[in-house]
């Protein structure tokens, strides 16, 4: 048995937290959508959508009506099997990744003790990374299947960035987890009792959080889609519910960043000055820390321009790998001469 | 320095080299929290649009709108004399006068004859204002509505009554110094 998964709940806890669990992040794609325009609006001076429903809030819902309604069309020379499974596959590993990132400590609810959170692998990262590199698989099949040189091109691009900037990724986590000695994430939200990782793996956090914008396609990474050259990439020739599949999973990944990048470096569910509030805000804290981090996304959305695909390649091997590296070695030296 | 196609050294304009990747890596770094600082000032700036249908941009006197034709305010007589300069100078060409006769029993203007007809076809009209600098007696002029959109373009066609008419004010007036 390769990773032990600590299941202490009965069986209808288990279906019914992932029915939660679902919903939950069904529902926060839409907020995000609609905090992402309004921000990105006040980034320019504008007040961005105000107009359906008070302050906007009901844009999300005219958008989502609208994709769901369109027609699904598919070229010609698209493969269609693939064609239509492809954004399954991006949505699926998305709400897969959201299942580990732990709320809180486990909570008597009906009598019984409840994980706030999908299921607590003991391999954490592993799993993240794992479904991380399924879900190049939906990019890559969409593009490739729907027979269209945009397409392809965005999806080239994108087995190209997520590949290189997986690494770093990886790496950046090994200072955390060397430093936590546990792959668990909640057993990683523990250990930042004393003091968030984010102070001592600063590095690590900032290799992190860079080659998450990566990772999910974001501005200044986002070449997959390139709306500017490549009309949208992997997506140009998706329309309607699977176009929507896609957004859906992009903004999804998003904010399983965030969580991560939460649980990671900003301990979790934890609160600094010996604050420690009863249970039940404890997912509140952490959906407060990830609303920082989506919030973040967004202003660096606003700022920065696209790279080139050099300057991209380059900044993932030359800049972002050796920092990371160096950071894992110093951690791990650190952490070996002071034990 | 142009390219030489026979040239065996090309010269590229390349950067000034300021000290190598560790020191760009941190100048890079130090750009981008500089362009996250001009961002977020965009926030603490606030809004600078328009609501557009609940407020509306305001115009200069002597903004060129929808036209109007003018009465004595006095004797209540159009002004419009019917001798179709504005006609003539319009570069459009959106400009229709037929002149009638002014009789003792229906005096409609001053003068010896007044339009009987006078349309602007709006969806041809390009706002030049030669027609209020051709006419003799300031019968038309430029006003300052833009709101001019329609479902149908012969609803475009604007007739006397409709120019005469005193307009809804839907455009506000810039007030001075604005």
């Amino acid at each position: 048995m390769i990773a032990t998964v600590s299941y202490f709940e009965p069986w209808w806890i288990q279906v019914l937290k992932s029915i939660v669990i679902f919903a939950i992040a069904l529902q926060l794609v839409p907020v995000v959508l609609l905090v992402e325009r309004k921000l990105l609006g006040r980034f320019q001076n504008r007040f961005g959508p105000n107009r359906v429903g008070p302050y906007g809030v009901l844009q999300p819902l005219a958008d989502i009506g609208k994709l769901l309604t369109k027609e699904q069309s598919r070229p010609t020379t698209s493969v269609g099997f693939l064609f239509a499974l492809a954004p399954g596959i991006s949505i699926c590993t998305a709400v897969a990744t959201f299942a580990i990132i732990p709320f809180g400590d486990p909570q008597d609810i009906f009598g019984t003790k409840v994980g706030l959170y999908g299921i607590d692998v003991s391999i954490g990262p592993l799993y993240l990374f794992a479904f991380g590199a399924i879900a190049f698989y939906g990019l890559m099949l969409g593009g490739w299947a729907s027979g269209s040189k945009y397409s392809f091109l965005g999806a080239m691009r994108a087995a190209a960035q997520l590949i290189s900037y997986e690494v770093s990724q990886g790496l950046a986590l090994v200072g955390v987890v060397i430093t936590a000695g546990t792959l668990s994430l909640t057993g990683i939200v523990h250990a930042q009792g004393g003091m968030w990782y984010i102070v001592p793996q600063l590095i690590g956090f900032l290799v992190f959080m860079t080659a998450g914008f990566a990772e999910t396609n974001r501005a200044p990474f986002d070449l997959a889609e390139a709306d500017a050259e490549l009309v949208g990439g992997y997506n140009t020739e998706y329309g309607g519910a699977r176009f929507a599949s896609y957004f859906f999973a992009e903004y999804l990944n998003v904010i399983v960043v965030s969580g991560v990048a939460t649980t990671m470096f900003l301990g979790g569910w934890l609160l600094p000055f010996g604050l420690d509030p009863p249970g039940w805000v404890d997912p509140f804290v952490v959906l407060f820390k990830m609303a920082l981090f989506v919030s973040l996304f967004i202003w660096i959305r606003a700022t920065l321009p696209r790279l080139r695909y050099d300057q991209l390649m380059a900044f993932g091997w030359k800049v972002l790998l050796p920092l990371a590296t160096i950071n894992a070695l110093v951690t791990a030296i650190v952490v070996v001469a002071t034990h | 320095m142009p390219w030489d196609p026979h040239a065996d050294v090309i010269v590229v304009d390349r950067p000034p080299d300021r000290g190598g990747a560790a020191s760009d890596l941190y100048r890079a770094f130090g750009e981008t929290l500089r362009g996250l600082r001009t961002t977020f000032g965009r926030i603490i700036e606030g809004t600078t649009t328009l609501q557009y249908p609940e407020e509306k941009t305001a115009v200069y006197p002597r903004f060129r709108g929808r036209h109007k034709l003018h009465r004595f305010e006095d004797t209540g007589l159009e002004k419009c004399v019917g001798c179709s300069l504005c006609a003539a100078a319009c570069p459009a060409d959106c400009i229709r006068v037929v002149a009638a006769e002014n009789t003792p029993e229906l005096r409609v203007s001053p003068g010896e004859r007044y339009a009987a007809v006078y349309e602007i076809n709006m969806s041809r009209c390009i706002f030049c204002g030669y027609c209020e600098v051709a006419c003799p007696f300031d019968a038309i002029t430029m006003g300052h509505d833009y709101e001019l959109s329609d479902f149908a373009r012969s609803d475009l066609i604007f007739t006397k009554e409709m120019l005469l008419a005193e307009p809804l004010e839907r455009t506000p007036l810039r007030a001075a110094g604005e």
